[in-house]
């Protein structure tokens, strides 16, 4: 079906020309195989998430995957705690996250953010607020946070909307004498951060991670199988 | 007064294009005066007055990297879908897609400013990107095009306020003026090639009126930005512009001083089209 006028009227490459068509497309042969390696390479293992999702999120390879960066989740929250990550952000581009010490999540009970998500990746089956497991509160300055220095501060504890479950104090005796641990229950911690946001140092001493990052996760590592 | 007249009647696809862009950015951008928006989200999925709306090709990376199927999602990508396919894909890119107004833009001073060099790429690429972006989102488990989409990152930077995307979007309008000819959307654009291959039958298509009007001039391929889609046409090898990189941008209607060609929607068959073959000239 060749068209016979046009194959005639095609002018001659100059040799040049079919160089450069040579190199490039070698250029690109080879852009498109690193990409490739990379992107298989990073696939696995399923990496944890870096940042505090909104509640709701699946786990982090399937959130990825699921969510599709539409920013109905940032609209609907109330309180306007979410971004969609930017390039520069810690999160995947576009895709909605929130800094606890900024702007904790308030667990609206009737969890506007989940409800818009039009794709699941904010699952619609949560339906308790406190089921959800945006991550998990540490406390991780034992040597800053006042009440390991025998004061009561207790604000974290004082706080949080699940007060007495979540995070609670324990007494513990030591050199200094009785303190008044804030201990957190990992069960029953949603991570909404605002323990964190309200910690009176200047960089909090209880932090909200997300859940593996905060408590690490079961399996030995393979460099200790050699 | 005659001539202004004559001036928005030689520029009407035009004009009706650049308001439809815009009202549509303002769509998600304006708070109504009770509150709420009009649409909410962004082109990857939004909300029309409880209408939820999804991108068919966001959708489909999605699925491909391994996504439970959300509900509101599918019905909202298979009302969008089944619009584009009606009535032809790449509608999307003139009518809809904020990245247009940039690029139409980059053409517009690559003219005024003479600029003639133009590296010269295959329209092939794209649907080289488009296959890529989808088997890297089966193999990443991520959704490969989003990681630089530029069309939502568009939208993220305009309204959420952060810069750093600029530098895509400023690389694109330099690329448009500087190195390639249309080199984005008419080369480059996956999304574009995607409504492309979904608009394929698309029944809303620019159609020649009667055989003699058209005088052969040839200025409508001049300004289409694709113009391997008209060449059938004026060549008169067939009455009706039936490949679906036509993005139904009008600008051959404006450029047409005779009336020869015309914007035809045929909801019938693809019997009532003679087929004629229709030679691909890229
Ligand atoms: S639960 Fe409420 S405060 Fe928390 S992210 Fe959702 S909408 Fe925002
Ligand atoms: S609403 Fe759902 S799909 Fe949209 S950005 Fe939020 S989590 Fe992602
Ligand atoms: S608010 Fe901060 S300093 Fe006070 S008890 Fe909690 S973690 Fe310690
Ligand atoms: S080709 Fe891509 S960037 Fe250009 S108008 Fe179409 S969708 Fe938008
Ligand atoms: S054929 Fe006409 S309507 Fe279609 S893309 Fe070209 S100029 Fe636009």
């Amino acid at each position: 079906m060749a068209d016979k006028i046009s194959v005639a009227a095609e002018i001659e490459e100059p040799e040049r020309r079919k160089v450069f068509r040579k190199v490039f497309r070698k250029l690109g042969a080879a852009t498109v195989i690193t990409v490739f390696g990379k992107a298989i390479l990073d696939s696995r293992p399923a990496p944890a998430a870096s940042v505090l999702r909104p509640p709701g999120a699946l786990p982090e390879a399937e959130f990825n995957a699921a969510c599709i960066r539409c920013g109905l989740c940032v609209e609907a929250c109330p309180y306007d705690i979410l971004h969609l990550a930017s390039w520069s952000d810690p999160a995947p581009t576009g895709t909605p996250y929130f800094v606890a010490r900024t702007d904790p999540c308030r667990m609206c009970t009737d969890i506007p953010c989940a409800r818009a998500c039009p794709t699941g990746a904010l699952s619609p089956l949560l339906t308790d607020i406190k089921k959800a497991d945006m991550g998990v509160a540490v406390l991780v300055g034992h040597e800053t946070c006042l009440n390991y220095k025998g004061l009561t501060c207790s604000i974290c504890v004082r706080v949080c909307p699940i007060i007495g479950e979540a995070i609670s104090l324990k007494p513990v005796k030591n050199e200094v004498g009785l303190l008044q641990i804030p201990t957190v229950d990992s069960s029953k911690c949603t991570g909404c951060g605002t323990c964190e946001k309200h910690c009176v140092l200047s960089e909090a001493a209880i932090r909200v991670l997300p859940r593996e990052l905060g408590l690490g996760v079961e399996g030995a590592q393979s460099v200790g199988r050699w | 007064m005659r001539r202004t007249l004559a001036f928005f009647y030689r520029n009407r696809w035009l004009f009706s294009r650049r308001v439809m862009q815009l009202l549509i950015i303002a769509a998600f951008a304006m708070e109504l005066p009770e509150g709420g928006y009009f649409a909410q989200g962004n082109l990857s999925s939004s909300t029309w007055f409880g209408i939820g709306l999804t991108d068919p090709y966001i959708w489909l990376q999605s699925l491909l990297a391994g996504a439970p199927l959300g509900k509101s999602a599918l019905i909202g990508m298979l009302i969008v879908a089944g619009l584009y396919a009606l009535f032809g894909g790449r509608i999307y890119c003139s009518w809809v897609c904020p990245i247009n107004l940039l690029t139409d833009l980059s053409y517009w001073i690559r003219q005024k400013l003479h600029i003639k060099s133009n590296f010269t790429l295959s329209k092939n690429l794209r649907v080289a990107i488009l296959l890529l972006s989808l088997l890297l989102s089966l193999l990443s488990g991520k959704l490969a095009w989003e990681m630089v989409n530029p069309i939502t990152q568009f939208q993220r930077e305009l309204m959420w306020g952060s810069m750093t995307g600029a530098m895509v979007l400023a690389s694109i309008f330099l690329f448009d003026i500087f190195v390639t000819r249309r080199g984005w959307c008419s080369h480059l654009c996956p999304v574009g090639a995607f409504y492309s291959e979904l608009g394929r039958y698309g029944r809303l298509r620019v159609k020649a009126t009667q055989s003699g009007a058209c005088n052969g001039c040839a200025e409508c391929i001049k300004v289409c930005p694709e113009p391997h889609v008209l060449a059938p046409v004026v060549a008169r090898k067939a009455d009706l512009v039936t490949h679906g990189d036509c993005t139904r941008c009008g600008a051959c209607l404006d450029q047409c001083s005779t009336g020869a060609l015309a914007m035809s929607l045929n909801l019938k068959r693809a019997g009532s089209f003679k087929g004629i073959p229709v030679v691909s000239q890229d």
